[in-house]
């Protein structure tokens, strides 16, 4: 490792000048516009002398709420990305017929779809979820933060860092062309010797830290942290779902991590796990990764469920229907997601009794899950229903996901899964299922806690144009994938020979431009309110005559969440107290004891990129330094053992006494 | 820690309380969240002994348990890693006395043990490597060293931190946090050692015995 090598090797490791894309005309004018972008703000946030704000109000922030709103954003921006990626494809599959090869060589449409799916599910759909379960879950549980306020903080970091680290590899050499879950041997050292597999593996492990310490966390404080009289059978049911989440979270990022440490090693140290010969077995990484990857869709979906509960339950103005079965539904499923990974790949030839246990299991998936719908449906039979945006989302998700769900069962039935497999069907059933499950729920919890975080109502115009842009763009894109994956397509292609295929092609990126309208009108939708917020200012605190804790408190809520501890005697406990009367606390207040912020998360979760990227391009010496600073710096933070303060009874006072203010203008 | 009982039931008048007015002391969250932290790490050895358990009969003609395991070297190892368990025992009996010294006293053994542990895996390993049977070597070596040494890593860090405990027992006694803190390096010592005990039987033991 160290024989033969000259300084620039000791120094710069395997990264050279010709690592920069600089021949690659779409990286250079993305990375300039990026590179403009970047500085503008940073200009700005100079300008108005906001660092100071930004450093100890936000990036060192233990406050769950803030860390929840961080997360989103970061989802957000991700979101970008990974649509930036998804139309490139769909436009290069729409035109790379006939001998054209399309404007994306394989080597970059390989990287492309590589990332798409990386980004997708680790940084915007895995941010989204946790965004949301931080910020709602300790208010709908009557606490005042999460059991570990700093943990939280470090992890969205983490999170953060892996971010950072994959968008590295835009600029700075390339991604990963192995698909998204970088199947050995094409991922092994011999036919992925470059950096891309490495970009990939890093930016996965210390993003995966972040996400399995924040499971933790939210265990913890769902198990813990509960408001006096709030039973397991009395949690709201966005709780419930976290807290399955959670468990999943903890009981599969580990096994994520430790597949990834394996194939870290077969990459780094030439050990033979993975590997063709001397006796590595490939499918060993095939079936591990799907042990973590399986519940990890569970992972998204369950919050998303959660969050129907929510919204139907509350624009319809009732119970929701059967909130037992839907408690026993949801603890199923999180068991079941555990018994089916080898679904994803029937073709290994495990034998006919393997792949029908498996198929069973899978089927009997979609039981609890068809549960869940009637309650739904249940829940808006005889309802008032008010059709607020959320309703919208709900919906549209209801008639999606029934579709999705289907053609899932069919990918379950051994025999039609070895035609359909890695068929552009498959594409399309997962896509109907994470869009019409999990991203029309987060889109829908957007606009529903939106008023909570930020005291104004998203503008209803924009909802609707972004709501009916995704619902049609997601037929018109999708459907299309069906038929082509039926006659036998197969996924990951970047040029074809049959021009009778084109014509899906076409229809599908004409659906992935209503996605992209409908992704603007979104932004729209968040510039418009933000411009017209003193219209839609809401100061009640419960802007949709909610059911759940949250809404009890002022939007946005105070630093404590709840000046006293809430007291609970119902599942819609805030629906239970507006019922009997509960009159909102005027006098009497005590200092609160909250935990103090710290920079400890950021510094550490910077130190890993550096950690990351040194061991990306095998830069010994700064990976040992980054590492020993990295552990330095732990230990140092143990040193601080004072690390809350008490909110003093006057501001809680002051605070409390404006919000009565703002309460009797309204009356 | 003080702890509000709260009658939900019963005296229920017609209007009910709905807040609490004194302060509200949820119940410490750190025991569950480090056992939920332990339960988490087991997973990556679960990881590894499948992993083992798949390939580890994968020899490619190389040396097999038999031919490599001295069973004597990894008994002396394995009794070091016990003893240090029992002497972090003594060391957590030492700290519910309030005896601060006896606690570091203790705690300074279990490090021995387990840097004494650490020694004779190196040189185990050291050994290995040299015959020719590095991790390079087979899957069966592969996932021999891989568990092994993870393992061994694992005890690396809990050394470490049971340095920087002994330091802030020394500095600041035996605190609140600081007995909570050993309190966790207890369950992780513990925690490593019933995983030891796993290697032990299932890859050293059930391996010679072919």
């Amino acid at each position: 490792m160290f024989g033969n090598t000259t300084l620039t090797q000791f120094l710069f490791g395997r990264l050279t000048l010709e690592a920069i894309p600089y021949h690659e005309p779409i990286l250079v004018v993305t990375f300039i516009v990026v590179a403009l972008l970047g500085v503008a703000i940073l200009g700005l946030v100079t300008r108005y002398r906001l660092w100071g704000y930004l450093w100890s109000e936000w990036l060192t922030s233990v406050d769950h709420k803030k860390i929840g709103i961080m997360y989103i954003l970061l989802a957000i921006i991700m979101l970008l990305r990974g649509f930036a990626d998804a139309i490139m494809m769909r436009i290069q599959q729409a035109i790379a017929f006939n001998g054209n090869e399309g404007y994306l060589n394989p080597h970059h449409y390989d990287q492309i779809f590589t990332a798409h799916g990386v980004i997708m599910i680790f940084f915007v759909a895995m941010p989204f979820v946790t965004g949301f379960m931080n910020y709602v879950v300790p208010l709908q549980i009557g606490a005042r933060d999460v059991s570990f306020p700093f943990l939280n903080n470090f992890s969205f970091w983490m999170t953060t860092a892996g971010a950072v680290i994959i968008m590295m590899s835009l600029f700075v050499g390339e991604f990963a062309r192995t698909g998204w879950l970088a199947y050995p041997p094409l991922s092994g050292a011999d036919y992925s010797p470059g950096v891309g597999v490495d970009y990939y593996i890093w930016g996965l492990q210390v993003a995966g830290v972040g996400t399995t310490l924040s499971g933790i966390n939210l265990i913890a404080t769902i198990v813990k942290m509960r408001a006096p009289g709030m039973t397991f059978m009395k949690m709201p049911i966005f709780t419930w779902t976290s807290l399955c989440t959670n468990v999943l979270i903890v009981a599969t990022f580990p096994i994520l991590t430790a597949t990834l440490a394996l194939l870290s090693l077969d990459r780094y140290v030439g050990t033979n796990f993975f590997t063709n010969d001397l006796g590595g077995n490939p499918m060993m990484y095939i079936n591990l990764i799907w042990i973590w990857g399986h519940p990890e869709v569970y992972i998204l979906v369950l919050p998303a469920f959660g969050i129907f509960s929510e919204v139907v339950a509350t624009f319809s103005g009732k119970r929701l229907f059967g909130y037992a079965s839907m408690v026993y539904a949801t603890c199923v499923i999180m068991i079941l997601s555990y018994l089916v990974w080898l679904h994803h790949f029937f073709t290994m030839g495990a034998g006919a009794s393997v792949n029908a246990f498996f198929g069973i299991t899978t089927m009997i998936i979609s039981i609890p899950t068809g549960a869940k719908m009637f309650n739904w449906l249940f829940t808006m039979y005889r309802g008032r229903i008010r059709y607020e945006l959320p309703m919208y989302w709900t919906i549209g998700f209801m008639v999606t996901f029934v579709i999705g769900g289907m053609t899932g069962v069919m990918l379950a039935i051994p025999p039609a899964d070895f035609v359909l497999h890695n068929s552009l069907f498959l594409i399309a059933h997962f896509h109907n299922v994470i869009i019409g499950g999990v991203l029309f729920g987060l889109m829908a919890g957007v606009v529903y806690w939106w008023p909570k975080a930020f005291g104004y109502k998203l503008d209803r115009f924009w909802g609707l144009i972004s709501f009916w842009c995704w619902q049609i763009g997601f037929f018109v894109a999708f459907m299309p994938l069906y038929v082509l994956g039926l006659m036998g397509v197969t996924r990951r292609v970047n040029q074809f020979e049959d021009p009778s295929l084109q014509i899906w092609f076409v229809i599908a990126a004409i659906g992935a431009g209503i996605i992209a309208c409908g992704i603007g009108a979104f932004i729209i939708q968040l510039v418009v309110s933000f411009m017209r917020r003193d219209q839609l200012r809401e100061t009640s605190g419960d802007p949709w005559d909610g059911r759940t804790l949250e809404w009890s408190t002022s939007s946005p809520p105070p630093d404590y969440n709840f000046a006293f501890t809430p007291v609970v005697h119902d599942h819609d406990s805030w629906y239970d107290m507006k019922l009997r009367g509960y009159e909102r606390p005027l006098g009497g207040f005590k200092p609160i004891h909250m935990p103090k912020n710290t920079g400890t998360g950021i510094i550490l979760a910077v130190i890993s990129i550096v950690f990351a990227f040194a061991m990306i391009w095998y830069i010994w010496w700064l990976a040992a330094a980054s590492f020993i600073a990295m552990v330095a710096t732990a230990i140092g933070h143990t040193f601080n053992y004072n690390r809350d303060f008490h909110i003093p009874a006057e501001t809680v006072t002051a605070t409390e006494d404006a919000r009565s203010k703002l309460l009797a203008e309204r009356a | 820690m003080s702890q509000t009982q709260v009658q939900s039931n019963g005296m229920e008048t017609e209007k009910p309380q709905f807040y609490l007015t004194e302060d509200h002391h949820p119940e410490g969250s750190t025991m569950l969240g480090f056992w939920l932290y332990l339960m988490s790490d087991c997973l990556i050895f679960a990881v590894l002994f499948a992993t083992h358990g798949v390939l580890g009969r994968n020899y490619a003609a190389g040396p097999s348990p038999a031919d490599l395991f001295d069973l004597p070297l990894v008994a002396i190892n394995t009794a070091m890693l016990l003893f240090s368990s029992i002497t972090y025992g003594f060391a957590m009996l030492q700290m519910e006395r309030g005896a601060k010294a006896e606690t570091l006293f203790w705690l300074g053994v279990t490090g021995v043990f387990g840097a004494a542990f650490l020694g004779l895996e190196l040189y185990e390993f050291n050994h290995l490597i040299h015959e020719g049977a590095g991790p390079t070597r087979s899957a069966f070596l592969s996932s021999f060293f891989t568990l092994v040494g993870t393992h061994g890593l694992h005890v690396t860090f809990g050394i470490i931190w049971l340095i920087t405990l002994m330091v802030q027992v020394g500095r600041y006694g035996l605190i609140p946090e600081n007995k909570r803190r050993l309190m966790c390096l207890s369950m992780f010592w513990h925690f490593l050692d019933v995983v030891w005990i796993g290697v032990f039987s299932f890859v050293y033991l059930m391996g010679v015995l072919g």
